[in-house]
């Protein structure tokens, strides 16, 4: 029996060298926060199904060009005869169009695939954006005090004050509307709370001997920032980047969703939502609502139960909220 | 304290320049290709070049930027002219402008929409707040029970739930599925005035209620129940227990008041923000609350309400981060301000 065993087999919160047998003890090594870290969500059920998830959701994303090739239906292609009841109604799930057709004919499985494809994009980059300007910021702040501190947190701010699903449909619309500028959209208005985050943390590790040590040793200021303070705030930019995935997915389908996100044809969840809603035939064809509006529900439940438990798994005295 | 109340009043005002600021600027301002462009965006795509003039005279794009800024704030120059639009008087004198679009007055457009915000935001945060706190706090006193994982599953669940999706979720079941079945107990969306037929108002308003409770009300749970459980740990009601206090008491009078700053907190800011334009809810069912107005601005091009909206919606904000602030220090005696 190793160590990893025995402690895998105790509770979280009872983990320690009490539970250690006596042959375990002689074997006790050192183990890295990370690995801790790793070992507690390895054994979170919860996260793991919806890790489980979020790969699947990834895979279907990656291989949507073979939805297309299986069923032979490209995602903008309009199938007006086989695709639409002879009342121009759309044609509910069957053999041909496994989940149903919408109002134009358009296959929503092939198209559900490929709108995965926008929604993971736009969650990923927009959110490493977002947490790279963030913690950039909030490094700044945090380590160079006095002025810059105090410019940058009235910045913070001011960011936190504005309206933002205001301004950023402002923006949206002063500009070319698209993938692009749905994601800068959202990198302004998401770096102000991780900045936020991540200069508290800095304040108070600013203070500590090792960085005071590696000041009077000749270290430049980034250098210090970097290398010195940097390594100890990355497991609540690890935690707040995987709780920001799915704001950023849900971000993105709402300016699609009110039209100023990605723009028709192109196949976005959002974006078939309010095809959907604003469609007359919705009330004869539920289908075409009901599978995107399902398939942002799986992604982002998925996501914020992994986010929650590795929020857990960094931080074990906090409250599991699910397990 | 007033020192205190002095600061925060005046960031809010830097706040509100900095917005007005950037809003002026990002329709004015950003468009490299000068006045022209501008006045054309303004004006339409049909619009001939000697309307585009006129345009540019009545709102002086050709004036530099800062002033246009000043005549932005404080009104631009000159006397109305009796038959074009009427000449704006400045944001600084409460006069927000006339639509481009129906020349009618900004102020009334958002007088006329402000009330169904309102009624949305105010009715939705009383159900927010009684979901969110009673399933917290039970969540809270009987931590891993059964009723415990269920809200917080469900908490879970609606926390990922967006906004929209739940809208229109709701109006497919509710509305279209049951009017196909000939049971019309929800209307597709709109508004009705409360002083016209409370009933009414009130049938209109209940999906939208919800809609917007039900996924702001997940946060309140989680932060409920996180924020009791801290408290609950404390000496201080372990003290309270120890004299002999009822654990209603304890749990409301000793724990729950300490509970609620992070929660008061968020609050302010949700209602804050919701009294700029729940956009998204209104959307869905068709409320011309200033979200709603706000996005058909932003859709024709009608920058006079749109920067209005947006005017109002940060003015709500900073006026919500000030009050939490002085309920701070209401709520929690260990809190003082300076």
């Amino acid at each position: 029996m190793t160590v990893g065993d025995i402690v895998s087999a105790t509770p979280v919160s009872e983990e320690g060298p009490l539970n250690v047998g006596p042959e375990g003890a002689k074997k006790i090594e050192g183990r890295s926060p990370w690995r801790l870290a790793f070992e507690r969500l390895r054994r979170d059920k919860a996260a793991l199904i919806s890790m489980i998830v979020i790969v699947l959701i990834v895979v279907v994303a990656i291989i949507a060009p073979v939805f297309k090739h299986l069923t032979g239906h490209p995602p903008n292609q309009q199938y007006f005869d086989t695709g639409l009841t002879p009342d121009g109604l759309p044609r509910g799930p069957t053999g041909t169009f496994v989940l149903g057709t919408d109002d134009l004919g358009r296959d929503i499985l092939v198209r559900l695939a490929y709108g995965a494809r926008i929604s993971l994009l736009v969650g990923v980059v927009a959110t490493f954006l977002t947490v790279a300007i963030g913690t950039l910021v909030g490094l700044a702040a945090g380590y160079f005090g006095k002025i810059v501190d105090t410019v940058l947190a009235r910045l913070i701010d001011v960011m936190l004050s504005i309206p933002f699903l205001l301004f950023a449909i402002s923006l949206a619309s002063v500009f070319q509307t698209g993938l692009k500028i749905v994601i800068i959209v959202l990198a302004i208005f998401g770096w102000s709370s991780v900045a936020r985050i991540v200069r508290g943390q800095v304040l108070s590790i600013r203070e500590r001997e090792y960085v005071e040590a590696a000041r009077s040793m000749g270290a430049g200021s980034w250098r210090i920032m970097l290398i010195d303070i940097l390594p100890n705030v990355i497991a609540p930019i690890i935690v707040y980047t995987t709780l920001l995935i799915p704001v950023s997915i849900v971000g993105e389908a709402t300016l699609s969703f009110l039209g100023v996100g990605v723009q028709p044809p192109t196949a976005d969840w959002g974006q078939m939502i309010a095809d959907a809603q604003t469609s007359n035939a919705v009330e004869h064809a539920w289908w075409f609502l009901v599978f995107p509006s399902v398939a942002l529900l799986i992604t982002t439940l998925a996501f914020n139960i992994f986010g929650d438990g590795v929020r857990d798994a960094f931080d074990p005295r906090s409250d599991r909220v699910f397990r | 304290m007033v020192r205190f109340l002095i600061r925060r009043v005046l960031l809010g005002i830097f706040v509100l320049w900095v917005v007005s600021m950037a809003v002026f600027y990002l329709f004015f301002g950003l468009n490299k290709s000068g006045p022209n462009a501008v006045a054309s965006r303004i004006c339409g795509k049909q619009c001939t070049t000697q309307q585009i003039n006129a345009v540019k005279t009545r709102l002086h794009l050709n004036a530099p930027l800062p002033k246009q800024y000043w005549y932005f704030l404080f009104g631009y120059p000159g006397k109305d002219d009796p038959n074009g639009l009427p000449r704006n008087h400045g944001i600084l004198h409460g006069d927000l402008g006339y639509s481009y679009v129906n020349q009618q007055s900004v102020n009334t457009t958002i007088k006329q929409s402000f009330p169904i915000t309102l009624s949305l935001a105010v009715g939705s945060a009383v159900l927010w707040l009684a979901m969110g706190l009673a399933s917290g706090i039970l969540s809270a006193i009987r931590p891993r029970s059964l009723l415990d994982r269920t809200f917080t599953f469900l908490a879970l669940f609606f926390y990922s739930m967006p906004t929209f999706v739940l809208g229109v979720l709701l109006l497919l079941l509710l509305f279209y599925q049951l009017t196909v079945h000939g049971v019309s107990w929800f209307p597709a969306g709109g508004y009705v005035n409360l002083t016209d037929n409370p009933a009414e108002w009130a049938r209109h308003m209940l999906l939208p209620w919800f809609t917007l409770a039900a996924v702001t009300s997940a946060a309140y749970t989680r932060l409920t129940r996180g924020s009791m459980l801290d408290v609950l740990g404390e000496d201080y009601i372990r003290t309270a227990r120890a004299k002999g206090l009822t654990e209603r008491r304890v749990v409301f009078r000793h724990g729950l008041r300490a509970a609620l700053t992070p929660i008061v907190t968020q609050f302010g800011i949700d209602l804050g923000t919701l009294l700029g334009g729940a956009i998204i809810t209104e959307q869905v069912f068709n409320l011309p609350g200033l979200g709603f107005q706000a996005v058909r601005a932003i859709t024709s091009n009608d920058l006079p309400i749109i920067i209005g909206v947006v005017v109002i919606a940060t003015t709500a904000i900073v006026l919500a981060n000030l009050v939490i602030d002085i309920l701070y220090a209401v709520l929690d005696p260990r809190v003082r301000l300076h």
